[in-house]
């Protein structure tokens, strides 16, 4: 009896704390879904009252950030493409091939990765889009995200593609496949789980990402929407709290779109064809 | 059908040495099973046939033709893996007629030739399911169909009974005899359990360290074992083997261990020269092992170390002076318990000698 009770009691106080921090981190997000609607919204969290969507009228009014989310979906899309096509390739190769040294090849690649996207490296990677006359393309932000993403999204795949058995393709080459065939036909499909993840992570990364675009990039007519969202601060610097929560709504709604289609159209992974 | 060769080939993976140097010929519709532990070389053997690995040297043959670099798309060859490498994206339909798609073949007449294998094998009300939504023994029928949908030369089997249950295994292995009998296939098997390599071969080769020991049908594999070290793979449970001190006294052969009574053997010349060495190794199987009655002068005993009740027969296991154990097959109802002393007697006319090297002396007139 006593154990019991004080197993309850500790089961209580375990959910008390657990909840107390859950709210902690609900908080922001209950602000970011009630502002937008709120004519009145602050940085206090608070029931919209007025409730509105007077907010959402003026940021479709305001073209340039209108154009700037069409321009992220541009760069977001054509990073993916590149990170996914070349990653999926060149994992391939390094978990398939007998490439001497090719586990060094990676982790040096992933080393270098950070550097490349990260702010360290921003005036070599101006210089060199500058030398080749990307400057102000959105060419050049796709390029710089592709070579930031490249070695760490080739790495996950690697790892994914090497955990599936070889004798998939085997069994494709032995029945009269050639390599090229038993790639498309057995082993893409296998391995598309593994990509779907890498797309998603780059996606969520060159959308979310400032730096990269402010620096390489001059027109308003390219701008994207993470560097955009400056245009909902006044002259002086402060937040227009209202516009900005309006328009922040917007801005995550591809991302949340796009996590939603992948859960229902991938979201479940194949088993069953190899007996271990 | 078709021959398989094996020309001095050899496979080093690195500084690994899997398969040193194998030469072997397998005639045209003979169903010939690869035996041995695993890290014999056995599936590496299998995987050079198939293409999968290349040689390091030598040549590879399948009809008499050198597909030694051949690349295994072109071998015209089936292939059963152990894991089955079932494609989790298809359905079984697709699955069994994808070789077939390949080869160009239409939907409406691959489906339908996957269909009659499918249907031979049980598993045609099943086309319309996912790999992951059918059984462990549905999943290797439908292995199997795959590789029985196209004509081959040859048919390789990986291990592919290895992942089944006991009942299944057997249901499969009968399915598999009847199968070769009736098309007449030539198949190279690579399995660790002799008892498979029994009953589906028409000879094993039994592998060791990458070399074959053995390579003979399976009845020959069983009475005149080559060495020990096939003595003690095939056989369940395998034939003991006993160290004995040999010596030569008055023209016969004496032989002495611990438990062992056993007054004396004819002696040939070639037994005459492995006792000079003064050691040998006595095999006798378990089969030919009952237990000792009064008068019985060919015996060896020890303690009972276990006794297992099999249903028709018991596996008595005695543990002799020295700790070498002895295996029977009885067909026994008595009480035995583990400490008793127990007493085997068996006829000189089933026991093999090895010399010293483990090779298997031959018997007298042989």
């Amino acid at each position: 009896m006593q154990i019991s009770r004080s197993i309850y009691m500790r089961r209580a106080v375990f959910s008390v704390v657990a909840s107390l921090i859950g709210v902690v981190f609900a908080l922001p997000l209950v602000w970011f879904i009630f502002a937008p609607f709120n004519a009145r919204a602050e940085l206090g969290l608070a029931i919209p009252s007025p409730f509105t969507l007077s907010n959402f009228v003026t940021v479709f009014q305001n073209s340039f950030a209108m154009h700037a989310l069409l321009n992220s979906l541009i760069q977001a899309i054509g990073g993916v493409i590149l990170v996914g096509g070349a990653a999926t390739l060149a994992a391939y190769a390094l978990s398939r091939s007998s490439i001497p040294g090719k586990g060094a090849v990676t982790y040096i690649l992933l080393l270098f990765s950070s550097v490349v996207s990260g702010s360290a490296a921003m005036v070599p990677i101006f210089l060199i889009i500058s030398a080749i006359g990307l400057i102000d393309t959105h060419l050049a932000v796709i390029l710089v995200f592709a070579g930031g993403l490249l070695p760490t999204a080739m790495f996950i795949l690697r790892d994914f593609i090497d955990a599936i058995p070889r004798s998939y393709e085997e069994s494709a080459m032995v029945a009269g496949a050639s390599p090229i065939q038993a790639f498309f036909d057995v082993a893409l499909p296998v391995i598309r789980p593994g990509i779907v993840v890498v797309v998603v992570w780059a996606f969520v990364n060159i959308w979310g990402s400032f730096l990269i675009p402010f620096i390489l990039l001059r027109k308003d007519t390219l701008m994207p929407a993470s560097v955009a969202i400056y245009s909902f601060y006044s002259e002086a610097g402060t937040p227009i709290v209202t516009l900005l929560a309006a328009y922040s709504l917007i801005y995550s709604l591809p991302v949340i779109v796009l996590y939603l289609f992948v859960n229902w159209k991938f979201g479940f992974r194949f088993f069953g064809g190899i007996k271990s | 059908m078709a021959s398989v060769e094996f020309q001095n080939v050899s496979k080093t993976f690195g500084s690994f040495t899997a398969v040193p140097d194998i030469s072997f010929s397998i005639a045209d519709g003979e169903f010939v099973c690869l035996l041995g532990p695993s890290g014999c070389g056995k599936t590496t053997s299998l995987r050079m046939i198939a293409g999968l690995e290349t040689p390091s040297a030598g040549k590879v043959l399948i009809g008499g033709k050198d597909v030694t670099y051949l690349h295994p798309k072109d071998r015209q060859i089936s292939m059963v893996f152990q894991d089955y490498a079932l494609y989790p994206h298809m359905n079984l339909a697709d699955n069994i007629a994808y070789p077939l798609k390949v080869r160009g073949e239409t939907e409406d007449k691959r489906h339908a030739r996957a269909r009659e294998v499918a249907d031979v094998l049980k598993i045609g009300d099943l086309m319309r399911r996912l790999p992951s939504q059918i059984s462990g023994g549905q999943q290797q029928r439908t292995s199997l169909a795959r590789a029985l949908v196209y004509p081959s030369q040859v048919y390789l089997f990986d291990e592919p009974l290895s992942n089944l249950d006991a009942k299944l295994r057997l249901e499969a292995r009968g399915f598999l005899n009847h199968l070769q009998r009736d098309m007449g296939m030539t198949a190279v098997y690579v399995t660790h359990d002799q008892a498979e390599a029994m009953a589906l071969a028409t000879r094993i080769a039994v592998m060791d360290k990458g070399r074959i020991v053995q390579f003979a049908p399976p009845i020959e594999i069983y009475r005149r074992p080559a060495t020990t070290f096939v003595a003690n793979f095939v056989g369940n449970p395998p034939m003991n083997l006993v160290p004995v001190a040999a010596m030569v006294d008055g023209g016969q052969l004496r032989l002495r261990a611990d438990g062992l009574t056993l007054p004396s053997l004819p002696i040939s010349d070639a037994i005459a020269k492995a006792a000079a060495k003064g050691k040998m190794t006595l095999g006798i199987r378990p089969e030919h092992l009952r237990m000792a009655e009064a008068g019985d002068t060919n015996t060896i005993a020890g303690k009972l170390f276990a006794n297992e009740n099999m249903g028709p027969e018991s596996l008595v296991t005695m543990e002799r002076a020295d700790s070498g154990r002895v295996t029977a097959r009885i067909f026994t109802d008595d009480e035995i318990r583990t400490g008793d002393q127990v007493t085997l007697s068996f006829d000189t006319r089933h026991v093999t000698l090895f010399d010293e090297t483990g090779a298997r002396i031959p018997a007298i007139g042989e």
